[in-house]
């Protein structure tokens, strides 16, 4: 599902963010990416989200070589995943429902498949009695699952989550990541980005631990393995 | 793009017009005014224009006026000696009857002030034509010599510094035209500028999502255009209503000769609404492309 082939990085200020990844992630697949601040987290996500090219090497999702696509295709490869971020990024002037129906109305779906569509997703994240509400009115954790809903609501095959519970306490942590085990079990591949200790060493998934821009370790079901 | 999505814009653009309202209302204010000088300069040019045309019409040949009292023939023997004369093109006679009818006519709907004349002033005479504007001094030096001739007027002068005139103020009506045009495209732009800066947070959660450039431009776009036919709307409604006071004023007020050449409000609107509507809608469209250029990178 996702490919990375000898993929390095220098950005212009010098600094070599990685160096010659080759990471593969089937489809299904869960992945934590660990390692500490620096490591390269940020820049394969990125990446993943055509933010930023690759100094070198190739990038390809969805048997789709996306390293050197032209601009206008872009939106079309962003489409294919859904993403998470630690901020949640809703918009504040629409409501929990708004907020969700946005991802369908930028991608130009039908407002009956939004109809059907929407109500699906906040039931599944739980949230069906408060589609009204704004996202201020939330707490951290329901914001999360909104956003969750949002980058799921296309189907896209692939999730990535940009360190979904920094922002969160444990216990809702711990919800989230139910509901990312969830997603993922229905088909989808996650890719999470973390800093969680226990969350990584609960989970018992692939783990990639990155340092200095290099792969130190891929571990099939692997533990956080830093002392924090 | 799909249809339904027409209407999301539209909606998104209405809403942005409303939601920075305040900025929304000051960069059609200045659309406004920007528009209104334009309008000015717009109808003088037009209205100098209709002028110079008319003065040319009439002046474009040399009048030659007879004297008072003297017969058919003689005036027939006249016509005969000036169509000798080197260097003349045409030569057309007329009489004193037609020379009223004709002024009749210039001054239009204000003709019937000439209806109560008890004599006719007005003298016969030849309108003569030249081959070359260039001969007119010779021509109208032998003209003057011919006898029963009264007065040759001849206005090429007149019409040199007429045309030089509006060429003059043609020019720099368009350069102001045109800075006035820049102004307020980077007033538009700088609305649309701090609509897109308020969302970027939005606009950068679609990138994400998904959406295609021209999907999220085009609220903006809406928006702009939006400020621009608001903007022109209401300098069309004030121009006109300056305009048909002014127009009334004057055509009461002054002498026939200058307000004969004087546009009518009808036509001044026929002229400025199509203008005014593209160029205001093309002023919001470029300003807020040009603002959104740097947004769109991520």
């Amino acid at each position: 599902m996702i490919e990375l082939v000898n993929i390095s990085k220098r950005y212009k200020n010098g600094v070599m963010a990685l160096s010659n990844i080759n990471l593969k992630i089937e489809k299904g697949e869960f992945v934590f990416l660990v390692g500490p601040s620096g490591a390269g987290k940020s820049t394969i996500v990125k990446m993943l989200l055509k933010e930023v090219a690759p100094t070198q090497g190739r990038i390809i999702i969805d048997n789709e070589d996306i390293t050197y696509i032209h601009r206008r295709k872009v939106p079309l490869v962003r489409r294919k995943t859904g993403v998470v971020f630690q901020d949640f990024r809703l918009l504040p002037n629409k409501t929990v429902y708004e907020n969700v129906a946005f991802a369908m109305e930028i991608v130009e779906a039908s407002p009956k498949e939004i109809r059907r569509q929407v109500p699906m997703m906040l039931s599944m994240v739980g949230l069906s009695k408060k589609a009204k509400a704004y996202p201020e009115q939330l707490s951290g954790g329901e914001q999360q699952r909104v956003s969750i809903a949002r980058a799921i609501v296309n189907n896209p095959p692939i999730l990535i989550a940009d360190e979904p519970t920094g922002n969160l306490d444990p216990d809702t942590s711990w919800e989230i990541m139910k509901l990312l085990r969830q997603i993922n079990r229905r088909g989808t591949t996650v890719v999470m980005a973390t800093h969680a200790k226990d969350i990584v060493d609960l989970m018992q998934q692939r783990v990639i631990a990155l340092e200095n821009g290099l792969v130190v370790r891929d571990e099939k079901k692997g533990g956080y393995g830093y002392e924090n | 793009m799909k249809i339904r999505s027409i209407g999301y814009m539209i909606k998104e653009g209405l809403k942005n017009l409303w939601r920075n309202r305040m900025m929304s209302l000051a960069s059609i204010g200045s659309v406004t005014a920007a528009l209104i000088i334009l309008g000015i300069i717009l109808i003088l040019i037009l209205n100098i224009n209709s002028l110079a045309e008319g003065v040319k019409e009439q002046f474009d040949a040399v009048q030659v006026y007879l004297e008072e009292g003297i017969d058919q023939g003689r005036i027939e023997e006249i016509g005969k000696e000036i169509s000798q004369i080197e260097g003349i093109k045409d030569i057309k006679y007329e009489s004193k009857q037609e020379a009223l009818e004709n002024m009749k006519k210039r001054w239009g709907e204000h003709g019937y002030l000439l209806e109560g004349l008890e004599t006719n002033p007005l003298p016969n005479s030849y309108i003569v034509f030249l081959e070359d504007v260039q001969q007119s001094s010779t021509v109208v030096s032998i003209l003057q010599g011919i006898q029963g001739v009264d007065e040759v007027k001849f206005y090429k002068d007149i019409i040199d510094k007429l045309i030089n005139i509006t060429n003059f103020i043609k020019m720099v009506g368009l350069v102001i035209i045109v800075i006035l045009i820049a102004i307020s495209i980077f007033i538009i732009g700088n609305t649309i500028k701090l609509t897109v800066a308020a969302r970027r947070r939005e606009i950068n959660i679609m990138k994400y999502v998904g959406a295609t450039n021209w999907f999220i431009r085009w609220p903006f776009l809406i928006e702009g255009s939006m400020l621009g036919l608001i903007g022109s709307a209401l300098a069309i409604a004030l121009i006109f209503i300056a305009y048909r006071y002014v127009y009334d004023f004057i055509t009461t007020q002054m002498y026939v000769m200058i307000t004969a050449y004087f546009l009518p409000v009808q036509l001044i609107l026929d002229n400025l609404i199509v203008i005014f509507l593209i160029l205001g809608s093309g002023i919001g469209a470029l300003g807020s492309i040009l603002s959104m250029r740097k947004y769109l990178k991520v």
